[in-house]
């Protein structure tokens, strides 16, 4: 067996994501392989994956064409390069998400996807319905086409590797898509899908400014991540990318704070594999209480700035 | 431009899938099937083309058992004008799905094709970008905004670091996230409007396509339960707990 991991990276640094996909990479079956695709800035991140425990060798696709990391790019060069590997890994981020399956349909694979353990050099487990049901599943293929849930894996130690970094190329620029620009919501904190601590908020929060005020503070305090439910995505409160939820990110930090969040099973589904998960919120029913280690059923607008106050 | 959209007769977004006693999977018998919600959004762009005068046409099509027809229907009910029903009572894989509607494509000639970014029930997240690869089309996945002009689209996507925008030459598919828009509820009266259009039945072999599964699902099982912990009565007890527990 062998393995090529498609790196994330962004500006030169490798996504976390990428470590967990490592891992997976290896539980298949090694060699590893990480092949970087990007623009002038990816040397920076080639250079730090070479550096990534269990990692043999590095290959490095630099051509403006990958520079926005567009599907109809990045597929060919993966798919071109598949001839030397028996597997494909990508980290199930929205951009492996999206070129992972236009690689797995050029090599008429059919691909598994979002695995969050691997069974058997072929067998993996899944979540289906969004996470209410674990599939174990078998391929037939003759290669192999994943994406890799993040918080399911250990990350390989991002030190301790020595591979060699070779240069790869493909086909370049498909002339079907152009990047346009990339609208990133700014901020000092913790990546979520990374960070140890997130505080959530959902619906009861009210309005954008509310929620500033009062989540805020309580993240200032513990270097927290920000998230959110659906519902207060959608209410406009906070940007698409906080969302937490079967359709938004997996997150799995050590502590996850739950305000006026009630629980859906989407929102469970994101969640749920935090270490410990406290829950505040004023229906003493809300779902959220089932799966939380500490409930508090209390006004949020009266417990957060005392828990925030007394932390 | 005549725009097809492929939906998926699934479990209904509000029910929690029981899953059989003998690990085979999820139990779907007398269940409430719905339209995959993502789909659900994917239909309504299209209508909404159709009534900005971007598109002539909007075409629902199926690939599952009969009942899926009733799918169909609701696809015309909320406005698309005509339905095709790829019928088989077999689990078919998104690559058989994408091959199928490559066929169906290749047939009907779209500009555009319009689908949910995964379905509700294997969570798979394949089938709209396996499509484009067949097809050799461009592909704008999790859009929250589609605009289309006379040789390209416009599609911004919801990705991990925020709102991110691509360029798409025509014929280009695109799938659909949570808040692209919010679709409307059919009236009645196109409800019954919709039992009189066009439903063509086809097969997979019809179009050639080999459905034979690739992955073998050995078993499916309840994911481990969280327990649920303690409801403590002050902000004082919670701050105590989580210092005991090492938590902050």
């Amino acid at each position: 067996m062998s393995a090529l991991v498609l790196a994330e990276h962004d500006g030169g640094k490798l996504n976390p994501a990428t470590l967990a996909t490592v891992t997976a990479a290896a539980a298949v079956g090694g060699p590893v392989h990480v092949l970087v695709a990007g623009g002038d800035d990816a040397s920076a991140a080639a250079d730090e994956a070479a550096k990534v425990e269990g990692v043999e060798k590095v290959l490095l696709a630099s051509d403006a064409a990958y520079a926005g990391q567009l599907a109809e790019n990045v597929a060919p060069l993966v798919a071109g390069l598949m001839d030397g590997y028996d597997a494909f890994l990508a980290p199930a981020t929205t951009t492996g998400k999206n070129i992972a399956p236009r690689v797995a349909a050029m090599l008429d694979v059919m691909q598994v996807s979002d695995i969050i353990g691997v069974e058997g050099p072929k067998t993996f487990t899944r979540p289906i319905y969004a996470g209410n049901a674990i599939a174990t599943v078998e391929s037939s293929d003759a290669k192999l086409v994943i994406t890799v849930r993040g918080t399911a894996f250990d990350k390989a130690a991002a030190e301790g590797g020595s591979a060699t970094v070779e240069a790869a190329s493909g086909p370049g620029d498909a002339g079907l898509s152009t990047f346009v620009g990339l609208d990133a919501t700014e901020s000092e904190r913790p990546e979520l899908t990374s960070a140890g601590t997130i505080v959530s908020g959902g619906r009861a929060l009210k309005d954008s400014a509310t929620f500033e005020q009062v989540i805020t503070p309580l993240a200032d305090k513990l270097g927290a991540a920000i998230g959110a439910s659906r519902a207060a995505v959608d209410a406009g409160y906070v940007p698409n990318d906080y969302q937490v939820g079967q359709t938004g990110k997996i997150v799995a930090p050590e502590l996850y704070i739950a305000i006026g969040i009630s629980g859906a099973i989407q929102h469970l589904a994101g969640m749920k594999d935090s270490k410990v998960i406290v829950a505040i919120n004023k229906d003493p029913d809300a779902p959220i209480f089932q799966v939380a280690d500490l409930g508090l059923v209390a006004d949020l607008f009266d417990a957060v700035p005392e828990l925030t106050s007394k932390l | 431009m005549k725009i097809l959209v492929p939906v998926k007769r699934v479990i209904d977004y509000n029910l929690k899938p029981r899953i059989k006693s003998d690990g085979s999977g999820v139990d779907l018998a007398n269940i409430k099937m719905s339209m995959n919600p993502f789909d659900e959004i994917a239909v309504e762009e299209a209508i909404r083309l159709a009534e900005a005068g971007k598109a002539e046409e909007v075409v629902v099509v199926s690939i599952g058992p009969a009942k899926a027809q009733e799918t169909l229907r609701t696809g015309m009910a909320m406005g698309a004008d005509r339905a095709i029903l790829v019928e088989t009572d077999d689990e078919v894989e998104p690559l058989a799905v994408a091959k199928i509607l490559k066929a169906v494509v290749e047939e009907e000639n779209p500009g555009m094709v319009i689908m949910g970014k995964q379905a509700i029930d294997d969570d798979s997240n394949q089938t709209g970008q396996m499509l484009a690869a067949l097809l050799g089309w461009a592909q704008g996945t999790f859009a929250s905004k589609v605009e289309l002009d006379s040789d390209a689209v416009t599609v911004t996507r919801e990705v991990d670091g925020g709102l991110e925008t691509v360029k798409l030459g025509l014929p280009a598919i695109v799938t659909t996230d949570l808040r692209l828009n919010e679709p409307r509820f059919a009236k009645l009266p196109n409800i019954m409007k919709a039992k009189k259009k066009l439903l063509d039945t086809k097969s997979p072999a019809d179009y050639g396509v080999d459905t034979a599964p690739r992955l073998k699902t050995l078993k499916v099982t309840e994911p481990p339960v969280r327990e649920a912990g303690e409801i403590v009565p002050d902000v004082d007890t919670l701050v105590a707990k989580l210092k005991v527990m090492g938590a902050v």
